[in-house]
């Protein structure tokens, strides 16, 4: 398949495999901010390959994985409204929250809906006008967009049954909190390449300059991250921290100015919560207060609640690069992909799930 | 003539729309004039054998001098109706396939409908009229059956039950208890397309080219294998949970594990782009005239040509093998020769495919 089959040839993959290793010459650790990358790492064997010559970290690139429970519960709460039809992507629906995930929440008699993109929830409110719909939404720059999108829609088409309950994150701030760490362990950064397709990636020089780390604008194709990657070790062993785009065929430097403008015009960049990480400085995006109409816990009377631990689970650790998921006491045994404890073993794009998932087989043991 | 032979005898939809309205009422399942003339007006003419015409409240059948298979599914798919297929096929070969896995010849079926309230004539008359043609393809009288309307929302439109007897041929596959290690993992055509189907369908995406259901009868192949003697030690068909299911079903009955090479496992451009699209892998996505079959190393050529000269196994491929049981039950070689796990399938991606 045409933009598929070219960046997964067995041959080009070795190829960059050994030119990768040849030129390293200590364990760097470099961190994915992707949930995408993290995934394409393990289900293609990539870090598997490289594990005695690379250390990969997979921070918080999953923004299933980084909504604070609270913020499920009051999705949760909104659900069980008898005028309310929840809308959300089928990730969300089997994060736990503290009171309980929204399937369970459908399961005792909630309306709960999945759905493709906001808009799909714009149009169901067009088509219900007697229901209120909610749409609960989660992402990085790439998904704030089509949120954007679906609120100017829905004032554009005096849609009074639409409303958002939305936990936008943003890159950038993220890959900031990891590093300031006391303990940080991450030496260089791949940049997620989808995201940078929306936001550019000029404002990472800041970010380079600052901490004197690599940072390498990464696809998610196998060659794309062995490329990123590469990349990313010639920068760290000629100790020359810059910024490199290696996702020249989606990526350009400033971006999709008009999804920008999008964002801009409806949401404001603000200090919020991550799962885990607690508050992250200018980490998120808000409704702006003209269009405060559209918030959903505002309409509704949802008072946020307030934050809490996340008890044993270590997802935390997990994200900062501390720690792999299998060190984690409850990997594998009470937190699988069935039984989640914590959201990075429930989002498809959690780093937990990837390992669960696309576990190196052990020696045989039964023969 | 009287009336009734009349009825029964005309075409499918026989009376004045002012007469049954465009839509399917509660007294069409009340068991009375208006549920008998459902009957004789649109599933007599169709189905009509010996046995169903006798209306009796259980079908009589001549016993066979062996065993006979027995086996029972309920069909519920939204939409109804997707490229490829339809519920009323679905329910006639699903059945069916199910027999011929079992090793099997599929003969009687039974047809229960559960009808929504609302549904119109001529929904159902399109389901019915594809029942029709798939029994007759698959061979297999349907010599029993119901019929219930329900009220709006106590079904979504229709859902349809069919159970299936059919002869059982000597050699039956032994299944998966039999499985031995180097046995070779057979997949008798591209992988997916049905659950990629069922989700375009229903989502509306408008992939080109668009994902196009398997839905079709296996007993062509399975039939041939069996009288050529090249008996499977396992055959299943790959509905829920697609081919990955069966891998992990299989290596749990066996206490062996399962490998398969992802290159050589067949995959549509269509069911690809979907799968790349929406984040899916394509061994979890079910297929409903797919199946996987185990088969001893030195059968492996036989059981090629044969399959190859059917057109719906014509693009089987090897996948894989058995082996002594590891850790991990199911792998998967990637791109780079890594050897991977193979996720298992855990809750629906897609809820009601079939």
């Amino acid at each position: 398949m045409k933009f598929v089959d070219e960046y997964r040839h067995s041959t080009l993959l070795k190829n960059q495999l050994a030119e990768l290793r040849r030129g390293i010459t200590q364990r760097w650790v470099i961190m994915d901010v992707c949930g995408g990358q993290t995934h394409s790492l393990l289900r293609h064997g990539l870090e598997e390959a490289l594990d005695d010559v690379l250390e990969l970290a997979h921070g918080p690139g999953c923004p299933v994985c980084v909504t604070p429970a609270e913020v499920i519960d009051d999705a949760v709460k909104l659900a069980k409204r008898p005028d309310v039809v929840l809308a959300s992507f089928g990730d969300m629906l089997r994060v736990p929250g503290h009171t309980g995930s929204l399937l369970q929440a459908r399961a005792a008699g909630a309306e709960v809906r999945t759905v493709y993109s906001p808009v799909d929830a714009l149009q169901l409110a067009a088509k219900e006008p007697h229901k209120q719909i909610v749409f609960f939404g989660v992402g990085f720059e790439t998904t704030a967009p089509a949120t954007a999108l679906a609120v100017l829609q829905a004032r554009q088409l005096k849609l009074r049954n639409f409303s958002l309950l939305v936990h936008h994150v943003r890159v950038e701030p993220a890959m900031r909190a990891v590093i300031q760490l006391p303990d940080n362990r991450v030496q260089g950064f791949l940049a997620a390449g989808h995201v940078c397709t929306v936001t550019g990636f000029a404002h990472y020089r800041k970010f380079v300059d600052e901490f004197q780390v690599p940072v390498v604008v990464t696809g998610f194709e196998p060659s794309d991250l062995l490329a990123g990657l590469t990349e990313c070790v010639r920068l760290l062993e000629l100790r020359k921290p810059q910024l490199r785009n290696q996702y020249e065929r989606a990526a350009r430097p400033e971006g999709n100015v008009h999804a920008q403008h999008l964002i801009d015009e409806v949401y404001a960049v603000a200090t919020i919560p991550w799962r885990g990480f607690g508050e992250i400085p200018d980490g998120g995006l808000v409704l702006r207060s003209q269009l405060s109409d559209f918030d959903a816990r505002r309409r509704f009377g949802i008072i946020a609640s307030p934050s809490s631990s996340d008890g044993e689970c270590r997802s935390v650790d997990v994200m900062a690069g501390r720690i792999k998921p299998p060190d984690c006491p409850l990997f594998g045994n009470r937190c699988t992909p069935d039984m989640p404890v914590g959201a990075p073993m429930v989002s498809s794009e959690g780093a937990c799930a990837a390992y669960f998932s696309y576990a190196r087989p052990f020696e045989r043991n039964h023969e | 003539m009287n009336d009734l032979e009349r009825e029964t005898q005309s075409s499918h939809c026989p009376l004045p729309v002012g007469d049954h309205g465009d839509q399917i009422t509660l007294a069409y399942g009340e068991g009375g004039k208006l549920s008998r003339r459902l009957l004789h007006e649109r599933l007599l003419p169709r189905f009509g054998n010996e046995q169903l015409r006798l209306l009796g409240d259980a079908a009589l059948l001549p016993t066979t001098s062996g065993q006979i298979a027995f086996s029972t599914d309920a069909y519920t798919v939204s939409p109804l109706f997707f490229r490829g297929g339809d519920i009323g096929k679905l329910a006639v070969f699903g059945t069916v396939n199910d027999l011929a896995v079992s090793g099997a010849r599929p003969r009687w079926l039974s047809l229960s409908l559960v009808i929504e309230e609302g549904l119109a004539w001529s929904v159902l008359d399109r389901v019915l009229d594809s029942i029709q043609i798939a029994a007759i393809t698959a061979d297999v009288a349907i010599v029993t059956g119901d019929t219930k309307v329900v009220p709006r929302g106590a079904v979504d439109k229709l859902f349809i039950t069919t159970s299936g007897i059919g002869d059982v041929l000597i050699p039956s596959p032994p299944g998966p208890i039999a499985l031995q290690p180097e046995d070779v993992l057979i997949v008798s055509g591209p992988i997916g397309r049905h659950g990629a189907a069922i989700l375009c369908a229903r989502e509306q995406f408008d992939f080109d080219p668009a994902p196009t259901s398997d839905c079709s009868l296996l007993t062509g192949p399975l039939a041939a294998l069996h009288s050529a003697r090249v008996c499977p030690r396992a055959v299943r068909d790959a509905t829920r949970g697609g081919v990955a299911a069966i891998l992990y079903e299989w290596a749990e009955s066996s206490q062996l594990s399962c490998v398969i090479d992802e290159s050589s496992v067949p995959v549509d451009a269509a069911v690809r782009a979907v799968c790349e699209l929406l984040g899916l892998d394509p061994l979890h996505l079910a297929n409903e005239g797919t199946f996987v079959l185990a088969t001893p190393p030195e059968l492996v050529e036989r059981t090629m040509t044969i399959l190859r000269q059917h057109h719906v196994s014509l693009r089987a491929e090897v996948i894989g093998r058995l082996r002594p049981r590891r850790t991990v039950p199911v792998t998967i070689v990637r791109a780079l020769g890594r050897e991977v796990t193979l996720a298992e399938p855990s809750g629906a991606p897609l809820p009601r495919i079939c």
